[in-house]
């Protein structure tokens, strides 16, 4: 068997970052939650990722930055670098709709708006996640991590996340 | 390297840090779940901001220095954060007066604070600015909850924001370092958000019911924190927070 190192593309890496996902939403990979930033590949070994931390204190990007770079060593990469870039800022904006999607169905209110037409709290319809009724209340804005906000439906009763449209 | 830079990133990331370490010693204790987990997120986004700042200030220094430097392994007259976020936490409602006061200047305070001329200190401003808007949120709903509320909550929280009202008069006004900053426009005037500061506040006061005369505030404050001369609550937190680093240098786990 030959040994040979094959030179990634940008699309492989892109691919590769695919197997990293939110250690707190686990159904949500890096790139449905828009963290990469930007990819730079100096050679087959070395490598710069860019990512943006989603809440200043959330515990989960120091889980991601070693899980990038365990799924990058991997495949080859000996000098992985990365950099935090922290404006512009992150947002749900950068979601994609196939990880909203996978919000959805597991049992998480993706974003509903985006931040340019996000109205106030009580305007917002926030649906549950369980029954699809937009008879909902917030319960509070602080959810079970940075991210989310804690709703309650009024029709099955059931209290469910939100992820914020931050 | 610039000492004045670094003060004023100290300056910042000390207020992050002892601001959430006061909020974060609610985890566990809150008067409900809900606000035991808004204190917490509170809490992490503030101590994820100062780390940020702490981060920035170890590259401004240099010498081996990393963000776990600054918390663990300086003495009081070291910090530089206000007086105000020192102070105990008290029963629930001197929690939220401060907290109130304190959020209600940091969303002023970072709205100006993203247009530094200092790219890194602009970005860190950009982030938390979101993250501010909920906690002035929160803070002001419930001093509006607690206000218009039951007499007892009423009484509870027209005392609390009686007694820390000498604390936020420090908080408008900038040290030697801040001044050298402002005009290379790295650190906004912060004499000039005292009257949007009054604004929000006398509004949510107002909804919430509460007496509180504005033109006290400007009468006379505590101050020091920016030099280091602190209150003798500092220290207590301190004790508590470099335990393990001063016991077991460079401890890891």
């Amino acid at each position: 068997m030959v040994n040979k190192q094959t030179m990634h593309t940008e699309e492989d890496i892109w691919r590769i970052l695919e197997n990293v996902c939110d250690p707190e939403v686990p159904v949500l990979t890096i790139q449905d939650l828009g963290i990469i930033r930007k990819i730079k590949m100096q050679d087959s070994h070395s490598i710069e990722i860019t990512i943006t931390p989603t809440y200043s204190g959330c515990p989960a990007m120091n889980t991601i930055s070693t899980q990038i770079r365990m799924e990058l060593a991997a495949h080859g990469f000996t000098h992985i670098t990365i950099l935090e870039e922290l404006s512009p800022a992150w947002t749900t904006d950068w979601m994609t709709e196939k990880g909203k999607e996978k919000l959805s169905a597991f049992g998480i209110t993706p974003p509903q708006y985006t931040t340019k037409n996000n109205p106030r709290e009580w305007d917002a319809i926030i649906p549950c996640p369980r029954c699809y009724s937009t008879k909902t209340e917030l319960i509070s804005q602080f959810g079970s991590t940075a991210c989310k906000a804690l709703y309650k439906c009024l029709d099955c009763l059931e209290p469910f996340d939100y992820f914020k449209c931050h | 390297m610039n000492s004045n830079l670094l003060n004023y990133v100290l300056q910042l990331a000390d207020n992050g840090l002892i601001y959430g370490h006061r909020l974060s010693e609610w985890c566990g204790h809150g008067p409900i779940l809900e606000v035991d987990m808004a204190l917490s997120n509170i809490a992490l986004d503030s101590i994820g901001a100062a780390r940020s700042f702490y981060q920035y200030a170890a590259s401004i220094e240099g010498n081996g220095k990393t963000e776990d430097s600054y918390p663990y392994l300086r003495e009081v007259t070291d910090f530089k954060n206000a007086l105000i976020l020192e102070l105990p936490n008290g029963g629930f409602a001197d929690t939220i007066a401060r907290s109130f006061f304190f959020d209600a200047f940091q969303f002023h305070f970072y709205t100006a604070l993203c247009h530094s001329t200092d790219k890194q200190i602009a970005g860190i401003a950009e982030k938390s600015l979101k993250e501010v808007t909920y906690h002035l949120r929160f803070s002001s709903e419930w001093v509006i909850r607690l206000g218009d509320g039951t007499e007892e909550s009423k009484q509870k929280i027209q005392a609390a924001i009686e007694n820390i009202w000498t604390y936020p008069g420090e908080l408008f006004e900038p040290s030697v370092e801040e001044k050298a900053l402002m005009l290379e426009g790295i650190a906004p005037d912060i004499t000039l958000l005292k009257s949007s500061w009054n604004d929000t506040v006398a509004r949510t006061l107002e909804e919430a019911t509460l007496q509180f005369p504005m033109s006290k505030a400007d009468a006379w404050h505590h101050s020091g924190g920016k030099k280091g001369i602190h209150t003798e609550y500092l220290g207590f937190i301190l004790a508590e927070m470099q335990h393990l680093q001063r016991v077991y240098p460079g401890c890891e786990w």
